[in-house]
């Protein structure tokens, strides 16, 4: 009995946890482009033609 | 012996075929342009764009290489930039040319090409890009002009500086996610509920019910409560619409399960209400779908340009269009458009006037005429005297004609308002003959049935079902290339008798010239041609040196333009003349509808090139298959297309000519008069003032990057043969909506039945109103997509 008690309110909190961070990231445009993201993460910079470091092991 | 196109080497850049082939590193090119953006990307190590995708390039060749002087006027300058001081400064640029992972790439590494810049990032959907840069290393202009020198030329104009565009659907996401939320938890405390709970759980139980209650508040006070006032506003309008008998079901139901848990008499129904709340915000998101990089609301001063080369003394300086007077001088570039009535000062120019009367053929202006606002220059750069400031021009008084004034919306009653006005007297009928009859038998119950028969009848699957109907359409035209404004559209769309069409640009290809070559020249002569008729700048001239892909090495001697006749020059040891009959010499008469333009070598005859308009292909069965609904055309030009557009139209039809944008407004009103619902479809300015007047305007537009003018619905050129199924499609989502409403009027019947008598039990609530809602808008979204595939085929 008691023990339903003290689990309904940790589930709440986490559930209450989880909806709050949701809004969060709602709010500061997280959600407004998926499409960028997306791709983005795959670019990568190609390294520098550095002569210093062009050494062959 | 008719020309073929060749197929010649390809732009290393844009992917173009190449008419004069340029070389750098062994890649080929087809202009200047596309070699300096390979030039610029290779010295700055950027030539992954090319990898990323296969093809990310844009061609260069008609670009105009605009001033952007202008932005760093102080106050042009306060309206673009978000946020401004001395060592950083933010922008929003609109680049409707993004297109794919390559633009993303080359735009977010924008800092490469230019020191200046911290950061840039791209919003895809938007078609935005947001540039961080220090002000003092790099002007705005400058930032501009780079972009505009990779491809990627930003849109800066007037109108959308003034007003910010912001994200609407984010209020609604909060109060979707809100009510999404207590939904699950209620779901949960609830079910210990129906699957019984033994008589000493009566701690949990009161506990499950008030944890529904305080999940239910929010939902209540903040999720439901644009249709608390909604209702509100069109009770006082005395306008019943469909959101009266929802905010009644709501809350009957809420009121009803805080009074069971108050007084501890039983759980309430609280699911259903949360859940009904979930459903219905889902239903309004889901029509809420819009295509943000697309604008319909844009009015002249789109096609404006922000800025102009004024004479300031002895200099030309940039001024805003809005600050030119009468008797300023300005200078115009090829292909830049005119921004008010003003007098020409240099001789002979020509000016394609298509935005603004339809007439596809340049007009020819000699020294002191007048030149009207929205003429664009072809040819060389010319000096102009402003006669009357952009806001008195000519063009811009169509703009104060009452069509452009109305609110749409306020004339049209939706199905849905009107099924809902029938739906909710009949509630209202029922819910007092109840209560007045058990007020008589067991007036103990009289409230419990009374606030059941509310709670039941709440239409919330007639609520879902426009939505979810025109919803799936809306995506599924999307798909094949038709965005509309809104889901209203379509509603609109079905009732439609009466279409009326454009000619240039919609009926006929705006700026490609069919053209077609009698006679006999072989590759070398072609070239020659094509080399000739490169060196002028007369429009025909024009065309028919673009039409030839054979290009030539050579040099012209002794060139010579003779106005109005044609031009002659010589190529290696051969003599080649190109321009009207009598300058060749030649004899026969010809249809004299259409413009040709002839050649001859070394003095002989070899044949002509016939200029025709080139009609859109697969028309004519679309509009044999209108019949009678096409009701006319409305061209700005004169007649000359009469015969070849009366072949194309049905007989019913009605061809019109000469019809300038006033008179193709008051053609659209005189149908409507006859109680016509008309649909125009066109493309320029010209009928801007025709597509706000009629029920339904669409926007034809062959490049999602140019310019469409206020219109319901953009389409895309190569879709309009399939206007009518279109058409057809808006009419089977009516009769979709129709079968949703018979399926949620089923559902309404069978639940009041249970709550009249008496026996609404919170499971019963909690099973009928989900399965009603899911099943409707299960059909619509179904029943949508089934009809969508057999008439349109498969999105590919």
């Amino acid at each position: 009995m008691g023990i339903i008690v003290a689990l309904i309110a940790v589930s709440l909190t986490l559930a209450v946890g989880f909806l709050v961070s949701f809004l969060w990231s709602l709010k500061h445009g997280q959600f407004d482009d998926t499409y960028s993201p997306s791709v983005r993460m795959l670019f990568e910079d190609k390294p520098q033609p550095n002569p210093a470091n062009d050494v062959k092991k | 012996m008719n020309t073929s196109v060749v197929e010649s080497l390809r732009c290393f850049h844009c992917g173009e075929p190449c008419d004069d082939i340029l070389y750098f590193e062994d890649r080929p090119f087809c202009c200047e342009g596309c070699k300096t953006v390979y030039e610029i990307l290779d010295t700055h190590n950027l030539c992954d764009y090319y990898q990323l995708d296969g093809h990310s390039g844009l061609t260069l060749k008609n670009a105009v290489a605009g001033s952007y002087a202008h932005l760093d006027a102080p106050d042009v300058r306060r309206k673009l930039l978000t946020f401004d001081s001395p060592e950083l400064s933010k922008v929003n640029f609109q680049v409707p040319s993004i297109h794919c992972v390559s633009c993303i790439w080359l735009l977010e590494n924008l800092r490469k090409l230019n020191a200046g810049v911290f950061k840039a990032e791209v919003s895809f959907g938007r078609k935005t890009v947001t540039i961080d840069f220090d002000p003092s290393r790099v002007k705005l202009s400058e930032l501009a002009h780079l972009m505009a020198s990779v491809g990627y030329a930003p849109v800066i104009r007037l109108d959308e500086t003034e007003v910010a565009k912001k994200p609407t659907h984010r209020g609604l996401l909060y109060k979707l996610v809100i009510a999404g939320f207590a939904f699950g938890n209620i779901m949960l405390f609830s079910f210990p509920e129906y699957l019984g709970l033994e008589a000493n759980d009566d701690v949990l139980k009161s506990l499950f019910s008030w944890l529904n209650l305080a999940l239910s508040v929010p939902v209540f006070f903040y999720s439901a409560s644009e249709y608390f006032t909604s209702a509100w506003k069109s009770f006082r309008q005395r306008q019943i619409n469909i959101d009266v008998p929802i905010a009644a079901g709501l809350l009957a139901l809420f009121l009803r399960s805080t009074f069971d848990i108050l007084t501890a008499t039983g759980p309430g129904y609280l699911d259903s209400f949360s859940g009904l709340v979930f459903f219905l915000l889902i239903g309004r998101w889901f029509q809420g779908k819009t295509y943000e990089s697309l604008a319909f609301d844009r009015d002249f001063k789109s096609y404006f340009p922000l800025a102009v080369n004024r004479l300031a003394g002895k200099d030309w300086t940039s001024a805003i269009i809005y600050e030119l007077k009468k008797g300023d001088v300005i200078k115009i570039r090829s292909m830049e458009i005119v921004p008010s009535d003003a007098v020409l000062n240099d001789s002979d120019a020509f000016f394609d006037y298509s935005f603004v009367t339809g007439e596809a053929k340049p007009v020819k202006v000699k020294r002191g005429d007048l030149v009207y606002a929205g003429g664009r220059l072809i040819g060389k750069p010319v000096v102009l005297t402003v006669e009357k400031s952009t806001s008195q021009s000519h063009l811009t008084s169509l703009w104060n004609n009452e069509a452009f004034r109305k609110t749409e919306e306020s004339q049209y009653k939706k199905i849905i308002d009107r099924s809902a006005r029938k739906f909710t007297w009949v509630v209202m009928a029922l819910a007092v003959v109840t209560a007045g009859v058990w007020q008589w038998y067991a007036p103990q119950h009289m409230w419990l049935v009374l606030t059941s028969v509310l709670m039941v009848a709440c239409p919330c699957a007639l609520a879902l079902a426009a939505p979810f109907t025109y919803g799936s359409m809306l995506r599924v035209f999307g798909q094949h290339g038709f965005f509309l404004k809104n889901a209203d559209v379509i509603e609109r769309l079905a009732c439609i008798d009466a279409v009326v069409f454009d000619k240039t640009g919609t009926v006929t290809h705006g700026r490609e010239p069919g053209v077609e070559f009698v006679g006999d020249l072989d590759a070398t002569e072609l070239g020659a041609v094509k080399l000739l008729t490169g060196a002028s700048t007369h429009p025909l001239s024009t065309i028919v040196s673009k039409s030839i892909h054979r290009p030539l090495h050579e040099n012209i001697t002794q060139f010579k333009e003779l106005p109005g006749k044609g031009v002659q020059g010589m190529i290696g040891d051969r003599f080649v003349q190109a321009g009207s009959a009598n300058f060749v010499g030649f004899r026969e008469n010809l249809d004299p509808r259409a413009s040709y333009v002839f050649i001859a070598i070394d003095n002989n005859i070899k044949g002509y090139f016939i200029i025709t308009v080139k009609i859109r292909p697969n028309l004519k069965h679309m509009l044999s298959r209108l019949g009678t609904t096409c009701a006319a055309l409305l061209s700005g030009d004169n007649d000359a297309d009469r015969g070849s557009m009366r072949a194309v139209f049905p007989a019913s039809a009605s061809l019109l000519f000469n019809q300038d944008p006033h008179h193709k407004l008051a053609f659209i009103q005189s149908l409507q008069q006859q109680g016509k619902n008309v649909l125009m479809v066109g493309d320029g300015l010209n009928d801007s003032g025709a597509l706000k007047q009629s029920n339904v305007g669409i926007a034809v537009s062959d490049d999602s990057g140019i310019f469409t003018p206020a219109c319901d619905g953009i389409l895309d050129g190569k879709q309009l043969p399939q206007l009518d199924k279109f058409m057809a499609l808006a009419k089977y989502s009516s009769i979709i909506l129709k079968i949703a409403f018979g399926i949620s009027f089923f559902y309404n019947t069978i639940a009041l039945g249970v709550a009249v008598t008496g026996h609404l039990t919170p499971l019963v609530a909690a099973i009928l109103m989900p399965v009603s809602s899911i099943s409707v808008v299960g059909f619509s979204t179904f029943a949508v997509n089934a009809v969508a595939r057999r008439k349109l085929g498969a999105v590919n």
